[in-house]
């Protein structure tokens, strides 16, 4: 079963490295980018957010090859649930840079900085501290939905955990055990993440949070 | 003895509107260096959307703006930014950078300065604001009065031909006006040219070199405080003074 973990594991972390990387430019051409865009981008994720994720996988690994795009198993997957979290990841790094004071943006650009040396040194080292909590969130959710990686053959934890059924017969205490691995890696998650906000914390932002 | 008066800021028939509402209809002034002029008028009469045109935050609509000889465009307004400071009213310092980090981020990204030069000169600015001590405080740390006197050291550090200061002291408690109006005042000792708005009579009164009137958009009058205070042309600036006055004070000194 460890080697079905480890494919969950990898599958969690290059999705959602995927969604990042794929987030952030559509969070920033999402506020700064000219209409065109604006429009293009939040199609986009009205897009990606209304297909079933299942869907979409089905989409990439069975109907692209018909047009000559293939991919094996595990990049599909990757694909497909990298697109979906970007859809998800953008707008909650939307809304930590909108959270950013525009006095900020002006008073960067006031010193010179361009509008990208702006966002890179002041805008965005803010919005990815705020982005923290609602990405420990999201990052167990693409952790749960890397479990439909099952239904393209991606031998990870929960087919993992099929296979040693059909030769045990024991499908309580496996997939009792499959669900202990998902929470064990869920909490992993938010503890790490919940310790990385503490450390990066702002002194004197956040003081009224713990009065209450 | 005769110092040569060099024009600074040049501003010439500046327009701006946003939407149907006209803000700006047409207002030029000059500002030689080391002059400290104040721009009083009542609210929405566009003396803020002026200091943002002067550096395009909000880029006018007409109308030509120089610095230092040079037409300022926004094909060279980075470089131009540079040498206009800003200090705004709402101080906009950057929460995720210590008060030293705030002055030194200018130095380090847009002049690419070296960094233990960086430190230095944003140290030297730091006590000018006498503000060495809380260098290393956050600015959610700091008082209101403290974090503009950042904001200040900030601009300054950039070393600027001019600082624009767009109501400087409005968003502070009374208390705490003080601490940073003596900063500006010392910083028109030292010959810093500066354009300032602000309700602060007593400021403008005892440190200006003249006082702009501005009302719809237009100025109204402009002159040593003196003359507008004791002699304006219109009635309508002595109407203004007088209230600002009644409800601000005289000032000090």
């Amino acid at each position: 079963m460890l080697g079905g973990a480890l494919v969950t594991i990898r599958l969690t972390f290059f999705s959602l490295l995927l969604g990042l990387a794929l987030a952030i430019p559509i969070a920033f051409l999402q506020i700064y980018g000219p209409k065109v865009v604006r429009r293009f981008i939040s199609v986009y994720e009205r897009v990606v957010r209304s297909i079933p994720l299942l869907v979409i996988l089905f989409l990439i690994f069975y109907g692209f090859p018909r047009a000559g795009i293939n991919f094996p198993a595990f990049a599909a997957a990757v694909l497909g649930i990298g697109i979906r979290s970007s859809a998800y990841q953008s707008q909650i790094f939307k809304g930590a840079i909108q959270s950013i004071s525009g006095s900020q943006m002006k008073a960067a650009l006031s010193l010179g900085m361009t509008s990208l040396q702006s966002f890179k040194n002041i805008i965005l080292p803010q919005s990815i501290r705020i982005a923290i909590p609602p990405m420990a969130n999201e990052s167990a959710i693409v952790l749960k939905d890397t479990s439909l990686a099952y239904a393209l053959g991606v031998i990870e934890l929960l087919r993992q955990g099929g296979y040693i059924i059909s030769t045990t017969y024991r499908p309580l205490p496996i997939y009792l055990a499959v669900a202990g691995v998902y929470l064990v890696m869920t909490l992993t998650i938010n503890i790490t993440l919940n310790k990385f906000e503490k450390r990066l914390k702002i002194p004197g932002i956040g003081i009224e949070e713990r009065v209450r | 003895m005769s110092e040569e008066k060099k024009t600074i800021l040049k501003i010439e028939d500046l327009h701006k509107s946003f939407g149907d509402n006209e803000v700006l209809k047409g207002v030029s002034l000059s500002l030689n260096k080391g002059e400290n002029k104040v721009i009083i008028g009542p609210s929405g009469t566009g003396k803020s959307t002026l200091l943002n045109n002067v550096n395009r935050l909000v880029p006018p609509d007409r109308g030509r703006i120089y610095l230092d000889g040079e037409e300022i465009t926004s094909q060279n307004i980075n470089k131009m930014r540079q040498e206009i400071g800003f200090v705004f009213q709402d101080f906009g310092l950057f929460n995720h950078l210590t008060a030293l980090g705030n002055v030194k981020v200018g130095l380090t990204k847009v002049k690419k300065m070296d960094k233990q030069d960086a430190q230095d000169l944003a140290m030297e600015e730091l006590r000018r604001v006498g503000l060495e001590e809380s260098a290393e405080q956050y600015p959610a740390e700091l008082s209101g009065g403290q974090k503009q006197r950042v904001g200040i050291a900030r601009a300054l550090a950039m070393q600027p031909k001019l600082i624009l200061f767009d109501e400087p002291t409005s968003a502070l408690d009374p208390e705490l006006i003080g601490e940073v109006l003596n900063v500006m005042k010392n910083l028109a000792k030292e010959g810093m040219t500066m354009l300032v708005v602000t309700h602060e009579m007593g400021f403008a009164r005892t440190v200006s070199d003249e006082i702009i009137f501005m009302e719809n958009g237009y100025i109204v009058e402009q002159g040593p405080p003196k003359q507008l205070f004791n002699n304006p042309d219109t009635e309508r600036t002595r109407e203004f003074l007088f209230k600002l006055t009644e409800l601000y004070g005289e000032g000090d000194e």
